[in-house]
């Protein structure tokens, strides 16, 4: 399948705490074709970030296999797992993640210097419309804009893939709006493979493809033919 | 149990690791209070039952030859209690399988049995019978170590003449607790010892019938006395008394008093720095808890807990801490004390030795350690009673960073952004930085002042004999002879150079001050023994006029150029004024110096010798002891290279005990205040160092941010513990420096690298072990919780 950038195989999570056993993800097969943007939907427990956390290395499933460019995560080392996500993904979380005693720039600036072929953190900065913002601390930054230092922290790598867990979901909707736009634009203007989170179902509108969950299994994909930039969506 | 106190309990288990390193360092400043004051207490204690038990004299004399009819004049000095008139000589052994010649001290025993004072203690055998010519008693370390056992017999040279001698019984006295040989620093139970010998013998030998020529007094309640001493000086002058002295110039007692001296200083400087660093510990991992439990405050609060509830919870909780420390150290001091007391055995010989460390050092050193810790607690525990509830539910505000001059620092170096974490943690965090740094200083300052005593002992071992005194060997002369027997001396086997030397009794007064000690004539042209200036370098004694060694002239409050009179205690006994020339260094003794040809000339009498400094042939050693042996004119031998190879062997294994001890004590501090700011560090940072690895940092990369931060804050310290191991190290040097040994302040590099090393490599170990921490948080999970 050309174009494919993640295969996932038949993947499984099981968490044991104690004597409890929880299925996370009972079997998912996916594939995430290059330049798309893909929206997970799902009731809440339904396995996304679980999901999404296996695709960034972040955890390890319990069976199955998900190959990146035709390399298996599964059977990589600790090492080459954090050597991964250093090269390839970059992470927005619901809750910002910044580093409060480093500036807007030095958030960035953080993943610029471990990183091969940068942009400059003020490009970076400049793309999610924060280049006057450039010298703040976290806490001098509405929540807004502390989620568009994020995302300009994860793409300055230029990464292959963007992984986003419910970025809006501390922001109002105007707010979350300019997060989403900068998404959108990252995606559409460097092409990069987009996976985003929501509980928001409006949100779906900009995507290529939908994605539904429930229960730990893949329920229901969409595609949409004409993704709409989010300008227009509320919430 | 009430809930609160059941979360009190889970706390502290929670807590183990934290509560345990700081009542560790607790725990030191308690042990070493009751280690230091244990023994001081227990060693007085011995050492007053001892004295008061054998009549040990307070005032001491000797003369060359007093008539026994004296006895009852002294007798008569206003204060006195009690006399002990005896005859006293040392001679030389010739103990089987023993090239080097033994010496030992004679003293007479009187005829009627006992001494009144200075009672020896028999620890085997019995005393000579009285009418017995060749019957001893010996003193029982020198026996031990000479395998001599009552009934077996040695041979010593009474007179120019070989006798035997029969052991009777081994014996201990007050007055060689402490046994050392003239000249000697140290203990040599091979070669030195004390022979008790019936009267009649002792003064045949002596050529002193009918005479005496050592006195011992006791003194009544109430007797001044000084003014003991002075009757008693003027009673033995015609006789060549040397100048009466009391306790405080005893040999063993001066030894014994500097050593309790010692320990008294230690336990006054050390605790209270380890008291110190507890209190600070406590009072910062305190408030980093309260910060945390803020919310359970506000919850507490609101359900009607009073804030001195609150206050006593957390109080509670420091004092459970303290109590753990304060346990360790009683218990670890309690044992070491004995230890120490009886390795104290070695070296001072006591028939019996009381170990009581006594209540009061437990008492003072529990409320000190709770109270040092309560102090620390106080401001953590205040700040958490006044929360109002309202506030404390809301989560505490983020911490607020500035950019500030570090900023500009670092744009000009290019730093990474992990280190501007580092330095924006720091300065954000002042307090709490400055509390690692004064800790870890703490730490370094113990470990420079601990191993500065051995440089400084180097020093004086450096200067002692390889700067000052270069001699092999000292001839003691029985008498004063005329120069020419250096000539004579010249001819012993092996003997490649002779130097003679000349030294007598004197008292020094100025004003108001007056010290007994001993002039020593400088002769032209010696090389073997040398004077040395206040800076190290050696001086040429000037043609007039005394040179004295630094510490006298202090105590004489004298300085170059004033005049002094020297009173002379020997013939021609005279008392003369005369200039003070020079001031010398001078660690070991405190002797004055002058130059031969001025001596000789205000003595009005021809040059003579009553010491031959020689270089000797080490190949020709036995030989040199045999003649050595049957040379009449000699009483005493001082091997120099001996004492040299004693002293650094017992020196060395002294070290390595006290290195132990103290590495242990510098490294338990370290470890203390970098443990509990690891752990707090990572309480609040493992969500922040857990999205560092999110976004793809290795383990090490994000283990530097908190590594990092504690080792810069360590070397920080470094520069800071040095200074004040120095300061240290000069408190020890003038608290420690006695009339027997004055400790120079030197310092070498080496120590200040063994010390800063010690401190690095223990604070990187408590890194790494918080650091295994980080690696065991799971991304995932760590990425869910919100601060
Ligand atoms: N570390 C864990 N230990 C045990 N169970 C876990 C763990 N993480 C997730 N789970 C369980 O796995 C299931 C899926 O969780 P996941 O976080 O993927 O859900 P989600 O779809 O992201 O939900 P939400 O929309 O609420 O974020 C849930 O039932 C959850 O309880
Ligand atoms: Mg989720």
């Amino acid at each position: 399948m050309a174009g494919a950038v993640f295969h996932v195989q038949s993947v499984t999570k099981t968490y044991t705490t104690g004597a409890v056993e929880v299925l996370a993800l009972r079997g998912i097969d996916l594939e995430l074709y290059e330049g798309e943007l893909v929206v997970f939907l799902g009731a809440s427990g339904s396995g996304k970030s679980t999901l999404l956390n296996i695709l960034g290395a972040l955890d390890r499933p319990s069976s199955g296999h998900v190959l990146f460019r035709g390399t298996d995560l599964t059977g990589l080392s600790e090492a080459a797992l954090t050597a991964f996500r250093r090269d390839h993904v970059g992470f927005v979380f619901q809750f910002y993640n910044l580093v409060p005693s480093l500036t807007a720039r030095e958030n960035v600036a953080l993943v610029t210097e471990i990183a091969r072929a940068p942009m400059r953190p003020e490009e970076a900065l400049d793309r999610v419309g924060l280049a006057n913002r450039i010298d703040h601390f976290p806490a001098e930054l509405s929540g807004g804009e502390q989620q568009r230092v994020a995302i300009a922290r994860a793409i300055a790598k230029r990464p292959d893939v963007l992984l986003c867990d419910e970025p809006t979901g501390a922001l109002d909707s105007k707010t979350g709006v300019t997060v989403l736009e900068a998404l959108y634009d990252v995606n559409r203007d460097l092409g990069t493979v987009t996976a985003l989170i929501t509980h928001n179902a409006a949100i779906r509108q900009m995507a290529n493809r939908v994605i539904r969950m429930g229960d730990g299994r893949i329920v229901g994909v969409e595609d949409n033919a004409a993704p709409q930039p989010p300008t227009g969506i509320e919430w | 149990m009430r809930a609160l106190d059941r979360k009190l309990l889970r706390d502290l288990r929670r807590l183990w690791a934290q509560a345990l390193a700081i009542a560790l360092v607790l725990g030191c400043g308690v042990m070493v209070l009751v280690l230091a004051t244990g023994t001081e207490r227990s060693l007085r204690m011995t050492r007053a039952s001892y004295y008061d038990r054998s009549h040990f004299a307070e005032v001491f004399a000797q003369a060359t030859r007093a008539p026994k009819g004296l006895v009852t004049d002294i007798a008569r000095i206003p204060g006195v209690a009690q006399v002990e008139a005896r005859v006293a000589m040392t001679v030389l052994l010739d103990l089987p399988g023993m090239l080097r010649p033994a010496q030992a001290r004679v003293l007479s025993l009187p005829a009627t049995g006992a001494p009144v004072l200075n009672r020896p203690t028999l620890r085997l055998g019995r005393l000579p019978d009285p009418g017995q010519t060749d019957e001893v008693a010996l003193s029982e370390n020198f026996a031990e170590a000479s395998n001599l056992r009552p009934g077996m017999s040695f041979a010593a040279i009474l007179n120019g003449q070989r006798r035997d001698l029969r052991v009777t019984g081994l014996v201990l006295s007050p007055e060689f607790i402490y046994l050392i040989g003239p000249g000697a620093l140290l203990p040599d139970d091979r070669h030195f010892g004390v022979i008790w010998m019936n009267e009649d013998p002792a003064a045949a030998a002596a050529g002193l019938t009918g005479a005496f020529n050592d006195v011992s007094l006791r003194l009544v309640r109430g007797a001044v006395e000084p003014a003991v001493i002075a009757a008693l000086d003027r009673l033995l002058a015609p006789y060549g008394g040397a100048g009466a002295y009391g306790r405080d110039r005893q040999i063993s007692d001066v030894f014994l008093s500097s050593e309790l001296d010692q320990l008294h200083a230690m336990a006054v400087i050390l605790p209270p720095i380890f008291l110190i660093v507890a209190a600070f510990l406590v009072n910062m991992v305190l408030g980093r808890l309260i910060l945390l439990e803020r919310p359970i405050i506000g919850l507490l609060k609101a359900s009607g807990f009073t804030g001195r509830e609150i206050a006593v919870h957390y109080l509670k909780l420091s004092i459970g801490i303290a109590v753990l420390g304060v346990l360790l150290g009683w218990g670890v001091g309690w044992w070491l004390g004995q230890q120490m007391t009886g390795l104290y055995a070695q070296f001072y010989r006591f028939p019996y030795l009381i170990y009581a460390p006594g209540s009061a050092s437990f008492a003072l050193s529990g409320v000190m350690g709770i109270g040092a810790v309560v102090l620390g607690a106080l401001r953590a525990v205040r700040a958490s009673a006044r929360l109002a509830p309202a506030t404390a539910m809301l989560p505490p505000a983020p911490p607020f960073y500035r950019r500030s001059l570090i900023d500009r620092l670092a744009e000009g170096l290019r730093l990474r952004q992990t280190t501007m974490m580092i330095l924006r943690s720091i300065t954000r965090w002042p307090g709490r930085a400055a509390v690692t740094v004064l800790g870890v200083a703490a730490a370094i300052s113990v470990l420079v002042a601990c191993f500065f005593t051995f440089d400084s002992i180097d020093a004086v071992i450096d200067e002692a004999f390889t700067l000052t005194n270069r001699q092999h060997v000292t001839l003691q002369l029985t008498r004063n002879a005329p120069a020419s027997v250096a000539e004579d001396a010249a001819h012993l086997p092996g003997v490649m150079r002779v130097e003679g030397a000349f030294g007598l009794p004197v008292r020094l007064t100025h004003g108001w001050h007056s010290a007994l000690t001993s002039v020593e004539a400088q002769g032209q042209g010696t090389i073997l023994t040398r004077v040395l200036g206040e800076g190290g370098q050696p001086l040429v004694v000037p043609p007039e006029g005394l040179v004295l060694p630094e510490t006298l002239a202090r105590k004489l409050d004298l300085r170059a150029g004033d005049r002094v009179t020297m009173a002379l205690l020997a013939p021609p006994r005279d008392t003369l004024s005369l200039p003070v020339a020079r001031i010398m260094r001078q660690s070991l003794g405190e002797t004055v110096q002058i130059a031969s040809p001025a001596l000789f000339r205000l003595m009005r009498e021809a040059p003579q010798v009553n010491r031959l400094n020689l270089l000797v042939d080490p190949r020709q050693l036995p030989a040199f002891y045999a003649a050595v042996k049957a040379a009449p004119a000699v009483d005493g031998i001082l091997l120099w290279t001996e004492v040299r190879k004693q002293f650094d062997e017992t020196i060395n294994e002294n070290i390595l005990r006290s290195v132990i001890v103290y590495a242990i004590l510098g490294i338990l501090i370290t470890v203390g205040v970098i443990y509990n700011a690891a752990r707090i560090q990572l309480s609040e940072r493992a969500y922040e160092l857990a999205s560092l690895r999110v976004l793809g940092f290795t383990r090490a990369e994000v283990g530097y941010v908190l590594v990092g931060e504690l080792m810069l804050l360590t070397v920080l310290a470094i520069p800071l513990g040095f200074l004040g191991g120095y300061g240290f190290s000069a408190l020890i040097s003038a608290g420690f420096s006695s009339e027997v040994v004055r400790i120079p302040l030197v310092i070498t590099r080496r120590t200040y690298a063994i010390a800063g090393l010690i401190a690095f490599v223990s604070a990187l170990a408590a890194t790494l072990l918080v650091r295994r921490r980080l690696d065991r948080v799971t991304l995932a999970t760590a990425l869910k919780q919100r601060e």
